[in-house]
């Protein structure tokens, strides 16, 4: 398996910390592009690395925020179980269809993004 | 409502390797009725099972490359800081305008490369590699 340098691990990690703080986004959007484009990872593979990465970071900010008092623990319960058995059902899915379609519509995910951010 | 987001918020999260705040954010604003703030930060709290589960599952899947995952994401927990303190300091509207941009940039990039792909293998059957 194709594996970063730690050089590029570190200037991953501080982009996706960057953007993740700058835009209030959880951060894959960034993280699994840099995997694919720069380290040349396929799109499976960078979104297990991405969700790793991901649980991670948002343990770290879930923690700040609860100090906040901005945390509503019964509203994360009602997204959250739901959520966990999408996610079941996502990376099954991903294991089933072309890598490189998976990376096609991952792009289709991006302009609906940009779209959002800028209509918002 | 919030529960069909939920799950479409997860399947998102499994297929591309993404948070899925960017459907779970405005879900929690929307129809639970909390501020953005509140909903950015109870976000966060969801998304972790989300993505510890998707990680475990893809580490079944022989997917992980955990030494990675674990450097990216302690790195990113303390870059973050430094986004909170840049988000305050530039004007909103720059910042909104900056990220579209950026995401379209890479949108063309990923579709570029995949189609690339796409066309080398036509037959791909999407067996898992190596």
């Amino acid at each position: 398996m194709l594996s970063p340098r730690i050089s590029q691990l570190a200037i991953i990690g501080v982009a996706t910390g960057i953007f993740s703080g700058l835009f209030g986004v959880g951060g894959g959007i960034v993280l699994v592009p840099m995997l694919v484009l720069w380290v040349g990872i396929d799109e499976r593979h960078a979104a297990a690395t991405s969700l790793l990465a991901i649980a991670i970071a948002a343990s770290a900010g879930a923690g700040a925020q609860v100090i906040y008092g901005n945390v509503h623990f019964l509203a994360a319960l009602t997204v959250g179980i739901p959520a966990v058995g999408g996610v079941l059902i996502g990376t099954w899915l991903q294991q089933r269809i072309p890598v490189a379609m998976a990376q096609l519509l991952f792009s289709g995910l991006l302009l609906v993004v940009a779209v959002m951010v800028v209509v918002e | 409502m919030a529960i069909i987001i939920g799950v479409a918020a997860g399947v998102l999260s499994g297929l591309f390797g993404i948070g899925g705040g960017i459907l779970l954010v405005p879900a929690l604003a929307l129809l639970l009725d909390l501020d953005h703030v509140d909903a950015e930060a109870t976000s966060l709290l969801a998304i972790i099972p989300v993505a510890a589960v998707g990680a475990w599952r893809q580490k079944r899947y022989g997917n992980l490359d955990v030494r990675s995952g674990l450097a990216i994401g302690a790195v990113a927990a303390v870059a973050a800081l430094a986004g909170v303190a840049l988000v305050n300091a530039l004007p909103v509207e720059l910042v909104r305008y900056a990220f579209a941009g950026v995401m379209l940039y890479v949108a063309w990039r990923m579709a570029a490369s995949a189609i690339k792909q796409l066309q080398a293998e036509p037959d791909s059957t999407g067996s898992p590699s190596n």
